[in-house]
């Protein structure tokens, strides 16, 4: 009863939490993000209003003359140089074979995309994580693929036709370059880089110079030394092939570089487990080949990676020593009286950069992903 | 443990990690040294049997060729290689020292601006950083050369930047541009206090109005009118030449006494900071004797300086100063591609410093600027410097790509026309390399010196 009695002296008691409120609307969602990202504070909103301007002023002209003012279909350099014309994306359609094979013979153009395929397929088996026996993949890209693409490639007499060096060329040559240089320039980047820090006195100066001096001095200086010092270097009957010299250039150039990064795996391992794999009784390359290398080389993973990167755009430097590698192919195909016209050399360096920059983008994209990867394992 | 007997363990010579070692390194001496020996044998050989120079007496001979840009006296009748040489190593100095420091500003405004707390400046310049690093310097080069400057209009129809001059300004628009601008700002204030969607309205709109009073006093005061004598066109950047005047004298002497006044008062300024902790306001004074002394004195006397415009007559400009379009797009692609990689260390080095250092400086009491200045900055550039000066050297020697473009630097002056016409390839290639080399471990030799100074004094 007295519970009742209560009840009624009591105007109201509240039984249950009332419906929550919502947070105000400037402290959530779409109104929060945009006031504490786009005008924060004064200078922030002029900044805003700025960028917006600038990028409202330069992104229709873009998408202009690269989508639809661009001459997408034309036999020849005609309609591109109508006025008011964009892009000519006739120009790359017609000169696509030229830009991938150079002059590679037409028919014998499946050679390069089986090569190009296989290439491709063992360097995928590389680089998934998941996919199972590495061990395997590095051998036949490292040891088999270079045999196999050589032979088809160049030819076998008797069996494949031989196509000359002077007619490779385009998108492939670049491709192999960038290939040869990583595939050279990893192992002696490690001998390098090894040298560098043994004890043994006469080697560590060897390394020591050799990398100091590649390292100091423009590619394009090591371009021309491999290109016109090398064949007077050998005996006359000897003097290698044209393309033959920019690879060896390339690949000396590279490796030093690649010696930098590993020696900063190695500096970066831990002195126990040295001592650790001598206690064991390890003798110095297994030592190395079995406890340090695994483990130094797979902290410098997004370095070496880096590395081929520059590497790959360095690729672009071998045109001085007259290898028509792709930049070289858009270079020449520019001036065909065909085509030239005032947005030819636009149209053939935005095809250029576009190629490039997938390449570069998706290689620093796929260190970023291993650096964080990496990073999971030694977190605490 | 004394009780135990060492012995030393038997171990055959052949196993004997120094004799192993001597061995070792034997072998390596023989093989380089066959290589080496076999390389200067065919190489003597081979240029016996090709005629090709072996000594260094084409250094004096008349070079017969001319160079487009020298900053030292050069003539094909007159010049030697060797002069030749000094051009094309001068010419790869000042596009190496003037793309250095275009890309220094750019790449830490570029650096700063991808920290900023606005979303957008941070992904323009994120985007900035992506495309440019990504993209061989190469193809960048020969984009603004072929692409961009190339294309330009011949001298007759230059592009003609008008003259710019500056009326004083009328009194009742100035009122109401400043009065426009301080409703903008004070929207922009106001927009703090209130909550709701108004206050990106408030600020967006004060925002606005703030641009548009500056642009409308700006229309007002700033006057195009004739031709400034600034021409572009395909064969580069024409403008006029300062020529001295007998008022360039007190300019001088102002600018002078304005630099030393403006230390002086530095020095004076923390005198008094250190006795009585007081800040005197330096960084004002300084602009005031730097530029106001100067200023003064123009007015006093008249300008400074006569301006030699260049003319078109016939088919080219005559008189002015040049830039070439090899130079300019050199310049360009140098500094727009390394600018891309310095932002990236300058904002790992900012990232670097301990956000407790932030925090603790405003603890202090310093500013957000001063806590910046004094705090954050010089540890970041503990952790920015050695990798930026790995970057000015690297720009150094792509500047050597300047041989695709046309640009006479010292790869396209001697190791390409010299050694095209001398035909000594193994000397001029030795000496090329040399130069770069020199450049390198001079620069790295300073580097050591600046980082044992600026590293961390730990106990």
């Amino acid at each position: 009863m007295s519970d009742q009695a209560i009840g009624s002296r009591i105007a109201y008691v509240r039984r249950e939490a009332g419906p929550t409120r919502p947070a105000p609307i400037m402290t959530r969602g779409v109104f929060a993000w945009v006031r504490e990202n786009l005008f924060s504070t004064p200078m922030s909103g002029v900044l805003t209003i700025g960028s917006l301007l600038f990028v409202l002023w330069v992104a229709p002209d873009t998408f202009r003359y690269l989508i639809s003012d661009a001459v997408w279909q034309a036999p020849d350099g005609v309609a591109c140089r109508a006025p008011g014309a964009g892009a000519c994306w006739a120009f790359v359609a017609a000169k696509f074979e030229y830009f991938m094979y150079g002059s590679y013979p037409r028919g014998e153009t499946w050679r390069v995309d089986v090569t190009l395929v296989l290439g491709l397929a063992l360097i995928l088996w590389l680089l998934i994580p998941r996919l199972p026996r590495k061990g395997m993949a590095a051998f036949a890209f490292f040891v088999v693929y270079p045999v196999v693409a050589f032979f088809l490639l160049r030819g076998l007499e008797g069996v494949l036709p031989i196509v000359e060096t002077n007619l490779w060329g385009g998108v492939f040559v670049s491709l192999l370059v960038a290939a040869v240089g990583i595939v050279a320039s990893l192992p002696l980047g490690v001998l390098l880089a090894l040298g560098r820090r043994s004890q043994l006195p006469f080697v560590k100066f060897f390394c020591v110079v050799f990398i100091e001096f590649v390292r100091g001095v423009p590619l394009i200086t090591v371009l021309f030394m491999a290109n016109t010092m090398l064949p007077l270097f050998v005996p006359q009957e000897w003097t290698p092939d044209r393309l033959l010299r920019p690879l060896i250039g390339v690949s000396l150039f590279a490796a030093a570089y690649m010696a930098e990064v590993v020696r900063a795996g190695l500096q970066a391992m831990p002195k126990g487990q040295f001592e650790g794999a001598m206690a064991l009784g390890l003798p110095y390359w297994k030592m190395m080949r079995l406890i340090i290398l695994p483990q130094a080389l797979t902290t410098v993973i997004p370095g070496i990676v880096n590395s081929f990167i520059a590497l790959f755009k360095d690729t672009t430097l071998v045109a001085i020593v007259g290898i028509f590698d792709f930049l070289r192919t858009v270079e020449t195909a520019r001036l065909d009286p065909v085509w030239a016209g005032p947005t030819i050399s636009t149209t053939g360096y935005v095809f250029a950069a576009i190629f490039y920059w997938v390449f570069c983008f998706a290689m620093s994209r796929y260190s970023q992903m291993l650096e964080r990867k990496l990073a999971a394992g030694r977190r605490r | 443990m004394s009780d135990i007997q060492m012995r030393q363990p038997h171990v055959p010579w052949w196993n004997e990690p120094k004799n192993r070692g001597f061995v070792y390194q034997s072998l390596l001496f023989i093989v380089l040294a066959f290589l080496i020996w076999s390389a200067v044998d065919n190489a003597s050989t081979n240029m016996r049997a090709r005629g090709i120079p072996t000594d260094f007496s084409f250094w004096n001979r008349t070079a017969g060729f001319d160079v487009n840009l020298t900053l030292i006296e050069f003539s094909a009748a007159a010049s030697t290689y060797g002069q030749a040489f000094w051009v094309g190593l001068l010419n790869t100095l000042m596009v190496s020292v003037v793309s250095i420091i275009f890309a220094t500003i750019l790449g830490f405004g570029i650096g700063i601006a991808r920290l900023s707390s606005n979303w957008i400046v941070a992904k323009l310049a994120t985007a900035y950083v992506e495309t440019l690093r990504n993209l061989p310097l190469l193809l960048q080069l020969l984009f603004w050369y072929n692409a961009v400057l190339k294309p330009l209009p011949g001298p007759r129809d230059s592009v003609s930047v008008p003259n710019i001059s500056f009326v004083t300004p009328d009194i009742v628009p100035t009122i109401v541009c400043a009065f426009i601008g301080g409703v903008g700002y004070a929207a922009t204030r106001y927009a703090r206090t209130i909550g709701g969607v108004a206050v990106i309205v408030a600020n967006a709109i004060g925002a606005l109005l703030m641009l548009t009073a500056v642009a409308i006093w700006l229309s007002g005061v700033v006057r195009f009118s004739g031709k400034a004598g600034i021409y572009l066109n395909n064969r580069g950047l024409i403008f006029p030449e300062f020529v001295e005047t007998a008022d360039t004298w007190p300019f001088a002497i102002a600018l002078v006494v304005g630099i030393v006044g403006s230390l002086a008062f530095r020095h004076w300024a923390r005198g008094v900071q250190k006795e009585t902790g007081d800040q005197m306001p330096v960084a004002l004074v300084a602009m005031g004797l730097i530029f106001g002394l100067p200023l003064l004195t123009t007015l006093v006397f008249g300008a400074p300086f006569d301006l030699a415009r260049p003319e078109l007559r016939g088919f080219n400009f005559v008189g002015g100063t040049r830039i070439l379009p090899e130079f300019a797009a050199l310049m360009f692609g140098l500094s727009l591609y390394t600018a891309s990689f310095i932002a990236e260390i300058v904002r790992a080095g900012i990232l670097a410093v301990n956000k407790g250092q932030t925090e603790a400086s405003s603890a202090l009491g310093l500013t957000r600027a001063q806590g910046l200045k004094l705090v954050v900055v010089p540890q970041a550039m503990r952790v920015i410097i050695p990798p930026l000066t790995n970057q000015f050297l690297n720009l150094t020697k792509n500047s050597s790509l300047a041989v695709f473009i046309g640009y006479p630097d010292l790869v396209q002056v001697f190791a390409g026309t010299v050694l095209n016409q001398t035909g000594a390839a193994v000397q001029v290639i030795a000496i090329t390399m040399a130069v770069y080399l020199v450049i390198s471990l001079v620069t790295s030799f300073v580097m050591d010196i600046y980082n044992k100074r600026m590293a961390l004094v730990e106990r």
